[in-house]
């Protein structure tokens, strides 16, 4: 990996007893794609819940660019260029998709009183329409959101969280529910807006062809802790991870 | 909701005013007293349809309007053109402390919030006499003049508060249309995900209520100027409640939905007490049953208001 851009260093979360996230470290390079495996429920979500302001970590720092942003609030990390997606669909099911990937921007556009004067679409229309094609989502633009199917309401979450051109994105779980051609689709356009857009992800997966293929650098965690890291074939070869994953 | 859309509503509105001409004093003084109303559940509709912010209160900042308007005319004798803006920005101020409770509550919890305002702003209006002169009120409001014109009639009075709503809602309508629109939009569908995407919630969430409140206190001056009295009865929660059925039948979040819920709830009541069709003479002692079982049926079959029904032909159509 190239020099750090995201530093996560000894992030712990603890409920009481229970240790969600247990010392866990790793750097996230300018243009990198990471990947976070892991049986469920062991701290994946809390870890990106911890990294975005979403929880505040019970210890530990997270640095974005240099400055320390541990417990910063979703908002402020939004502003500084970091975008996620949720592990649940989260689109705004009133608003068609065009105005879905509108307003993923539109705050970047302008002070707040100045977007109470600005053009209706704050000058995003051009923008969403290009997202709106990249993600093959012409026939239903108009659509509200939560009206369409899981698969066009994941594509929508996922572009929303582009719009912005984000320098980091978290995508948590990004293929859960989805069916195997638009896994590959997801695929195809995470690659196509990393080069592009020229953006770092971390994601957090459970379909292993989605996270060999795509990321250079995986992690696994079990229990709060990181087991193993490195390339994805060392990773899916690690003795430890395959116990974890299969049991002994 | 596109400009060719709302033109059908503008014609039909323009109509409705135009009976004005024929109608007899009472029946214009009702559709002042809807218009005034209406200035105030638009400003809800804004608060609870468009940014998703339960409110019980909005009786109170017509309240405050109205109160703000009785007692700067009377007591300081200053002109209804002045009184406006202050009302505005009372209301918008404390419509944006309102709003602080919002930020940690929300749904029922926000709901009793704001019902709590309400009966508090009441309390005051009926116990402060010194002020409000408690339940006597405050008695020969003036009505104003425009460019030394009187509005003294029922009439031009009316033709002042339509005109008056009409540039409320078209200011409305243009924030709306506006990036906040969208905002207030993105709060009420996801606040956590529209926080991700750096939509200032804290924000927006008052502004929601400071903008709402403002449009009822503007309504509240034009109240107090229209029956030229205003004692705290009128300012009950009951009346909040009544409002926010208003925006419900119409339709909460859409731009019409609270003319057409607004007509629903002080017209048809009153339609059906006067119905002279033999076939509805009952309806002169059971207008109210019947409205109640209307609202009911309404919530049951048509929950999303009456607008929706537009929405169902549609998808249904869709589904054809």
């Amino acid at each position: 990996m190239s020099a750090s851009f995201l530093e996560v260093n000894d992030v712990r979360k603890a409920y009481g007893a229970i240790r969600a996230v247990d010392g866990v470290s790793f750097a996230v390079g300018p243009g990198d794609i990471v990947g976070v495996i892991g049986p469920n429920g062991s701290g994946k979500t809390t870890l990106f819940n911890s990294i975005l302001g979403q929880i505040e970590p019970t210890s530990g720092h997270v640095a974005f660019c240099g400055e320390d942003v541990t417990g910063m609030s979703p908002l402020e990390l939004s502003r500084r260029g970091v975008g996620r997606t949720f592990q649940t669909l989260q689109v705004f099911g009133q608003l068609s998709v065009r105005d879905n990937l509108i307003v993923a921007a539109q705050e970047f556009q302008g002070s707040l009183g100045a977007r109470l004067f600005a053009r209706p679409d704050a000058g995003l229309g051009q923008a969403a329409d290009q997202m709106i094609e990249l993600f093959r989502l012409q026939h239903v633009a108009g659509l509200p959101a939560g009206r369409l199917s899981y698969g066009q309401q994941k594509l929508i979450d996922i572009a929303m969280a582009f719009m912005p051109r984000p320098r980091l994105v978290l995508l948590d779980e990004p293929c859960a529910g989805v069916n195997p051609s638009l896994v590959d689709q997801l695929r195809e356009l995470l690659v196509t807006l990393n080069r592009e857009q020229g953006g770092s992800f971390v994601v957090i997966e459970h379909n292993m062809d989605f996270i060999m293929r795509l990321c250079p650098h995986v992690i696994c965690m079990v229990e709060g802790k990181v087991l193993a890291r490195g390339a994805p074939a060392d990773v899916q070869s690690n003795r430890q991870v395959l116990a974890a994953y299969l049991g002994n | 909701m596109t400009v060719r859309s709302t033109w059908p509503w503008l014609v039909g509105m323009l109509v409705v005013a135009c009976t004005s001409f024929f109608l007899k004093r009472s029946d214009i003084y009702l559709l002042s007293l809807c218009s005034v109303y209406l200035m105030a559940t638009y400003g809800l509709n804004l608060t609870v349809g468009y940014a998703g912010q339960m409110s019980l209160g909005q009786a109170a900042f017509l309240g405050i309007g109205a109160y703000i308007g009785a007692i700067l005319m009377t007591k300081a004798g200053w002109p209804f053109w002045c009184v406006l803006p202050v009302a505005a920005i009372v209301c918008f101020v404390v419509g944006l402390v309102i709003g602080f409770p919002a930020l940690r509550v929300q749904h029922h919890y926000l709901a009793f919030a704001t019902l709590g305002f309400n009966v508090l702003v009441f309390l005051a209006l009926r116990n402060e006499e010194w002020l409000t002169g408690g339940t006597f009120g405050i008695a020969n409001i003036p009505r104003p003049t425009l460019f030394g014109y009187p509005l003294d009639t029922e009439f031009r009075f009316f033709w002042l508060t339509f005109a008056s709503l009409g540039v409320l809602m078209t200011l409305l309508w243009l924030l709306l249309r506006s990036p906040w629109g969208r905002a207030f939009a993105a709060l009420r569908d996801n606040p956590i995900r529209a926080e991700s995407l750096g939509v200032n919630i804290t924000a927006y969430t008052l502004f929601a209520f400071a903008i709402g409140a403002a449009a009822a206190g503007i309504g509240g001056v034009y109240y107090a100027s229209l029956v030229q009295f205003v004692e705290p009865g009128p300012f009950h929660f009951s009346t909040s409640l009544m409002m926010l059925l208003a925006v419900i039948v119409g339709g909460a979040g859409r731009f019409f939905g609270p003319l057409l819920g607004t007509v629903v709830i002080i017209l048809l009541p009153e339609l059906l007490r006067a119905s002279t069709v033999p076939a509805l003479q009952f309806m002169q002692k059971w207008y109210l049953v019947a409205f109640g079982v209307a609202v009911v049926l309404l919530m049951v079959w048509l929950p999303g208001g009456l607008l929706s029904l537009g929405d169902r032909w549609r998808r249904g159509r869709v589904g054809q």
